[in-house]
């Protein structure tokens, strides 16, 4: 079987759909570069990014399936899993090949890897616009860093800026190295140097406004006066907030 | 100064923590005018407490003080608990310093009712308008309408509100009558009446002039306390339904009764919140409002109860067995929505899918149906045919065999005796 192997970029995949349907090898595996380990009995092949071939491709799937379902194929890339990004490589295949409308079968084993993936990351994604806590700074942003389990920042970019229209924000995904400013006009793409993951995640309180430790105290004590003890149901609890988002929360702070 | 703002809002998040509904959902207000916020048409949840109950809104209390007596209410006039109230201001700084932190969707007010509903219903309405107006706040607020307030007020209140919300109490008027003598269910369907016929009149002249201001574009909805007095689940459910059909509302909420006092007229202090059947009375709504069907399929004069041990949608089909099994390659939607462990979400996959090809068990375990309750109902490309006819006993028995159910353990119900 051959194997693939494209960079992880989104022009990548598009252009490995590209070069597949120009050499119709049959069955094949796709690679990223970071994992992709050479293999005796498998001829590899490089995929070289063109943006020609990915425009090509990428304006035959936008033409091909619903509005929705390029949302989907969108999510599902931010996933970064590998098995995602072969699922996506399967089903622009399976797109191009069937008559429109082959989206809708559910029975299809790619069709249902990219609807899950997809639901997971917009759930990541609901749960940066729930969880995010913002810290006001001395020098008046709100500041919050993530380390989201997908590459969620694209998609929640409009979400805060609609909201946040008269504030000064960040968003840094400590993970992947960076972050969204929004300077009242727009949101550009930054990059911080961080001492530590710890600084980060929590700003120490010399360079917080004098206020914001009264509004994290109101809260947390909201937080315990809204509690309802004889239904403690821990459970549901862990459930609603897993405990890997634990740490986002002011809340959830002692 | 943040000490007192601190007791003030224990007391009144504490006071304010039983009224369940804490939905912000169906909002469409857009941050147009620069200002702070914009609503998220399915609602944001942004904490759980520990009980498990999602925290999307400052929920608070403008004031505990109550003319009022109502034996199953904590604020009530009797009652020896710390009073306090918040200032305009006070709860306007909160709401928008929690919001600005991502702490919160919007503000959930309600209040003690002090001198009069008018007087009440003012202040309220105060906090509402200079959130909206001063500050250019368009989260999501969430407004108890006062009973007995004038339709002017409630009116205005409306323009600025997203949901208004007005609680029934009781499920039926002798339980109101036994523990709250002052009020009756006239006094909510007044204004719930009022408030319904504005939104379709608002709604009427947006067709003809797009500048006509919202009208509580989230809608309305209320509340029941369920299981301090002896109603049945049919009483309380075809209560909801009436609700539902006559003031088109967004939601009818339950809320099993707390104890919080020694009154004789209600069960004891201590003994454990009704929550399994707080939980089966929401499944019942959820089936009335999105599966389809009628509440006297659910619970009628021969079922006046819902089973504890099994969900109302399987309960009904082992009332109807004849329905079944289902040709999931065949069947309607409507009827595939009604087979227990298929959802809204499966059964429209299925739907769509089934186009292509017959569905077989292995695609339809992958869709995310709930095979091992749904096998005994339906039937797939590959289900292997089948001479013997089971009981719906037995089909329960094999059911709650292979299922895990999370309330078993804490059962504590005590039996009666006598």
């Amino acid at each position: 079987m051959n194997i693939y192997v494209f960079d992880g970029s989104f022009e990548g995949l598009l252009c490995a759909v590209f070069e597949w349907f120009e050499r119709k090898p049959g069955e094949i595996q796709l690679k990223t570069l970071d994992t992709y380990q050479p293999d005796a009995f498998s001829p590899a092949m490089i995929i070289h990014n063109d943006q020609q071939k990915a425009s090509r491709v990428w304006k035959g799937i936008q033409s091909r399936l619903p509005k929705n379902w390029i949302r989907i194929f969108y999510c599902t890339y931010l996933s970064e899993l590998e098995e995602a990004y072969a699922a996506l490589f399967e089903f622009s295949c399976y797109i191009f090949s069937n008559p429109a409308g082959a989206e809708k079968n559910y029975g299809n084993k790619h069709v249902l890897t990219l609807s899950q993936t997809a639901r997971k990351v917009e759930r990541e994604k609901h749960r940066m616009e729930a969880f995010i806590r913002f810290q006001h700074t001395a020098d008046g942003i709100f500041y919050c860093g993530i380390d989201p389990d997908f590459n969620v920042l694209p998609l929640i970019v409009n979400h805060f800026k609609n909201r946040y229209a008269d504030q000064q924000w960040i968003i840094y995904d400590i993970k992947r190295h960076y972050g969204l400013f929004y300077d009242l006009e727009k949101v550009e793409e930054i990059a911080i140097d961080f001492n530590t993951q710890k600084t980060a995640l929590q700003s120490s309180a010399s360079v917080l406004s004098e206020k914001e430790g009264l509004y994290a105290v109101l809260w947390k004590d909201y937080f315990k006066s809204a509690n309802i003890p004889a239904r403690k149901n821990t459970k549901l609890h862990v459930q609603h907030v897993p405990k890997r988002y634990w740490k986002y929360l002011t809340e959830k702070q002692a | 100064m943040s000490e007192r703002i601190r007791e003030k809002l224990n007391i009144l998040a504490d006071a304010a923590k039983y009224d369940v509904s804490c939905s912000s959902s169906g909002g469409n207000r857009k941050n147009d005018n620069k200002g702070l916020g914009n609503s998220h048409t399915s609602g944001i949840c942004h904490t759980y407490t520990e009980d498990g109950r999602c925290v999307s809104l400052l929920k608070i209390l403008l004031t505990n003080h109550c003319i009022f007596d109502c034996a199953y209410c904590v604020s009530r006039k009797s009652n020896d608990i710390e009073r306090a109230a918040f200032t305009v201001e006070e709860v306007v700084e909160l709401t928008m310093n929690f919001y600005r932190r991502n702490y919160i969707e919007g503000l959930f007010l309600s209040s003690g009712i002090f001198k009069n509903a008018d007087f009440t219903m003012e202040r309220l309405l105060k906090v509402v308008k200079k959130l909206r107006l001063e500050e250019r706040f368009n989260g999501y607020i969430h407004l108890k309408t006062i009973p007995g307030a004038s339709d002017e007020l409630i009116r205005e209140a409306g323009m600025y509100a997203d949901r208004m919300s007005i609680n029934l109490e009781m499920p039926t008027e002798s339980g109101l009558k036994l523990l709250a003598p002052d009020k009756s269910h006239q006094d909510v369907i007044k204004p719930l009446g009022y408030v319904q016929n504005q939104i379709i009149q608002f709604k009427e002249e947006r067709k003809l002039i797009k500048s006509v201001p919202k009208f509580v574009p989230a809608g309305q909805s209320t509340q029941m306390v369920i299981g301090a007095t002896p109603e049945t689940d049919k009483e309380i459910m075809h209560t909801a339904d009436a609700f539902y059909r006559n003031f088109s509302l967004k939601r009818v909420y339950y809320s099993g009764y707390i104890p919080i006092s020694n009154d004789n007229r209600l069960p004891i202090l201590g003994s454990q919140p009704p929550l399994i059947r707080e939980n089966r009375l929401y499944q019942t709504d959820w089936l009335m409002r999105f599966y389809g069907f009628h509440v006297n399929e659910l619970l009628n004069d021969a079922n006046p109860h819902l089973d504890i041990d099994i969900d109302p949608k399987l309960s009904w089909a082992l009332r109807n067995l004849q329905h079944f099994p289902v040709d999931i390659n065949v069947a309607a939607y409507r009827v595939i929505l009604r087979v227990p462990g298929i959802g809204v979400g499966s059964a429209k996959k299925i739907v769509q899918a089934r186009k292509f090809g017959k569905l077989r068990i292995d695609q339809i375990q992958k869709i995310g149906v709930a095979y091992n309750r749904a096998k005994h109902f339906i039937k797939c490309a590959d289900t292997p045919y089948q001479l013997k006819d089971f009981q719906s006993t037995q089909i329960k028995s094999f059911i709650l065999a292979e299922s895990q159910s999370k309330y078993i353990k804490t059962d504590t119900s005590q039996l009666i005796l006598f």
